[in-house]
């Protein structure tokens, strides 16, 4: 049975002096931000911020620094992440790019691609999202339909993408399509592409969600034409490179923290002297939540030192969602307050907001279901 | 994990292998003292890790411990390993010499105390401790309690007692020791590094670290056996209900050994008050429910003393209540972090 390694490891000195630097510039900028919109986290989306993150050297911290970015260590990337969650910082402008989209460029990208993209995405000025969902690809991601055909140079786009999240903020949006159709094989006949939402033949329209918010899109192409030069990697290497993407995307301390305000206000309710009670719980909350920063920390590590911990970071994900999910449901065993919009306490608009964000949890970039699937294959029983 | 520890791993996995077998846990249970165990044990050094090397000891740290009590309890070594191990670190830490042969400590729970009194030249201990692990197989005792104002660690020998035996689920030994102005052995003022509720934490460390063991004997287990057993003409590990059974049970695992090798670090550290109780309440969820998964992946022939899978999920429901359990440890740990406020908990937890 190969199975799974979490070892601990330590922040280098460089990575912890970096932590003050941030919180110092978070300090300023969110000031006294409400605790709702810091619970918005990684859902926020301020250009301002981010360029200001570009100009502090914030973004694409481990690209090479021809791509504009600042060849620094994994683990201090780690540390202004965490920390930029933590906070709540509204990050979503750029650290889409940051964490897949150009790491993705980096890897197959062409250097024309990088150079015009990567610089810019170091700059905070490059918005991207995920094309990849599809009406009848959820799960079943590699079932995706809509087809880019070969036509003078370029291909032409028609089918629907959902969920994609940004996608009437994005300035870019990385989308995967079948360029080849075989319905033995799947999984091959994809490709990516880089797509500008603003092209003509993509009509976009909102999906409000269930509190009512616009996050996420359908985007519809209907003989949209996308340039060769837009291609990302080879015809076909598009099932390969979306696992790869999906990897940098599932290894990261945004699967713990979603519910982190949360947390902040429930102690700030309970106050310095609680009852047993409520003492017990919060200590249960921080139990996980100091376990699963450890674990998170072991995967930043493994990834710094060259190894691939895919099978660490399902783990941490699938612990990580159940953490924050549960968040929102031991707050209403405890306290029994109701959740509201925009009136009543903090924590009542923090719990929520958070409240009908939860399911989500679960569910994006991989379901809780599917996640499991990946651990159980690491367990050998698949 | 170095290359020191990656050997130290080694060598007990291979010893715990060869040596705890089932009929050697079968025997315990029925009150046999695991002789040829524990020589082996005390011969390979693995019984004093944090006794230095000119007191008889292996000099290494807690991080040389949890590999070993981790392993201990992987096998359900049905010996005072870890108590020993804590015992001689308080012994070794408050300046006194550490007896050969099993150790245990005293009291451990909170509601017993133990008074130690001056007579003549020397000290006499009185009270009663319960449910004192290997209360009468080991042949010290190591306590550690007040005396004129500040913490004392004393020594007293078996037979100091009365002994009144009992058993936890496991039928591992907890008896009751009764002290009636008895001898000591020895007694000193503690090391500046054992606090007054040393046993407790460090019980609780330990027991961390048994239950992250048993854990990962479980997950081990429960996948191999759903790899062989079939039904509906194939292997139940093939049913995705069973799958995702065991990926929880591998998430409580990890989450598990996670937390208690943090609390064996911070114990190198010096204050490991905050993540030792992070473990016992994070290992203690994980154990009840990873034995619940485990018990159901197995059917009825786990529930059966004939199967060995008892013989680790007996130990968890013990080993969780003990030391403090879960709901204790969650207290304690939400008081100190209200106390220091919302506002330092992030704080806190990246300085540690
Ligand atoms: C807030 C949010 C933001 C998102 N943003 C983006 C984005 O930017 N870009 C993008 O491309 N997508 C995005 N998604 C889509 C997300 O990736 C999909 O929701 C996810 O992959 C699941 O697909 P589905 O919703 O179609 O559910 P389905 O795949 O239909 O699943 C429904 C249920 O069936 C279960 N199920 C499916 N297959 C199996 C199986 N084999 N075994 C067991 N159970 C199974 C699932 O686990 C789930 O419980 C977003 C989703 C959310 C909620």
């Amino acid at each position: 049975m190969q199975t799974f390694r979490f070892e601990l490891g330590e922040l280098p000195p460089e990575a912890e002096a970096l932590r003050a630097e941030v919180r110092e510039f978070l300090r300023r900028e969110l000031g006294d931000a409400a605790p709702v919109r810091r619970a918005h986290s990684w859902g926020g989306f301020d250009r301002e911020f981010s360029r200001k993150m570009g100009a502090r050297g914030w973004i694409a911290m481990t690209w090479p620094k021809r791509y504009g970015g600042h060849e620094r260590s994994a683990l201090e990337r780690y540390v202004v992440l965490e920390e930029m969650l933590a906070a709540g910082a509204p990050v979503s402008a750029h650290w889409i790019a940051d964490r897949q989209s150009g790491p993705l460029l980096l890897r197959f990208g062409t250097e024309a691609q990088r150079q015009k993209f990567l610089p810019a995405i170091a700059r905070g000025e490059l918005a991207f999202a995920i094309g990849m969902s599809e009406p009848d690809a959820g799960s079943d991601l590699a079932s995706l339909r809509t087809r880019a055909e070969r036509v003078a140079g370029g291909y032409r786009v028609n089918g629907t993408k959902v969920w994609t999240s940004n996608a009437h903020l994005a300035d870019y949006m990385i989308a995967t399509f079948r360029t080849h159709h075989d319905p033995a094989k799947k999984h091959e006949g994809l490709t990516q592409f880089l797509v500008d939402p603003k092209l003509q033949g993509i009509t976009m329209s909102p999906i409000i969600d269930l509190a009512g918010a616009h996050h996420f899109n359908m985007v519809v192409f209907e003989d949209a034409f996308v340039p060769e030069d837009m291609r990302v990697g080879e015809e076909g290497a598009g099932w390969k490179q979306v696992t790869t993407e999906l990897a940098f995307e599932r290894s990261g301390p945004e699967r713990y923290l979603s519910s982190f305000a949360l947390l902040l206000e429930l102690i700030r309710e309970v106050g310095k002297d609680p009852g047993e009670r409520a003492a017990g719980t919060v200590g249960r909350l921080v139990a996980q939540l100091a376990t699963l920063r450890q674990m998170s920390l072991s995967v930043a590590l493994m990834l710094e030192a060259g190894e691939s911990p895919n099978l660490e970071a399902a783990v941490v994900k699938d612990v990580g969602t159940t953490f924050e999910q549960e968040i929102p449901e031991v707050v209403h065993t405890l306290l029994g307050v109701e959740p509201t919009i925009d009136s009543g306490s903090d924590l009542q608009q923090v719990l929520g907001f958070l409240m009908q964000r939860a399911p989500s949890f679960s569910l994006r970039g991989g379901t809780r279901e599917i996640l499991r699937g990946i651990i159980a294959r690491g367990l050998g029983l698949r | 994990m170095n290359e020191l520890r990656t050997i130290l791993s080694d060598v007990v996995t291979r010893l715990f292998t060869d040596r705890v077998t089932k009929e050697l846990l079968e025997a315990a249970e029925t009150g046999e003292w695991p002789d040829g165990l524990w020589q082996a044990v005390e011969e390979n050094g693995l019984t004093l890790p944090l006794v230095s090397e000119a007191k008889g000891g292996a000099g290494g740290t807690w991080g040389d411990a949890f590999v070993v009590t981790r392993a201990a309890g992987r096998h359900a070594v049905p010996a005072p390993l870890a108590e020993t191990i804590v015992a001689s670190w308080l012994l070794s830490e408050s300046g006194l010499d550490v007896p050969s042969g099993p150790l245990t400590v005293a009291p451990v729970h909170r509601e017993d105390t133990l008074r130690l009194a001056r007579a003549g030249g020397g000290w006499r201990l009185s009270g009663t401790a319960t449910r004192v692990p290997w209360g009468a197989a080991a042949g010290h005792v190591v306590v550690v309690t007040e005396a004129e104002g500040r913490t004392m660690v004393a020594l007293a020998a078996r037979g100091a007692g009365e002994i009144t035996p009992d058993q936890n689920l496991a039928r591992e030994p907890r008896d009751t020791l009764a002290f009636d102005a008895a001898p000591i052995v020895a007694a000193a003022p503690a090391g500046p590094r054992v606090p007054a509720n040393a046993v407790w934490l460090y019980g609780a460390l330990a027991r961390s670290a048994q239950m992250a063991g048993g854990l990962d004997y479980l997950l081990r287990q429960a996948s191999q056996y759903a790899t062989e057993r079939r039904q509906f003409g194939k292997p139940i590990g093939s049913f995705q209900v069973i799958q995702q059974n065991l990926a929880v049970l591998a998430g409580h695992t990890a989450a598990a050994g996670t937390a208690a090798a943090n609390a064996f670090r911070a114990a190198d550290r010096g204050d490991a008050a905050f993540e030792i109780a992070v473990a016992k309440v994070r290992v203690g969820e994980a154990a009840g429910i990873g034995a619940s998964i485990a018990h159901q992946t197995h059917g009825a022939i786990g529930f059966t003393y004939e199967h060995a899978l008892q013989f680790v999920t007996r130990r968890l429901w013990s080993w969780r209540a003990e030391f403090g359990g879960e709901g204790e440890w969650a207290v304690e740990l939400g008081r100190s972090v209200a106390e220091r406020g919302a506002d330092a908990l992030w704080p806190h937890l990246t300085a540690r």
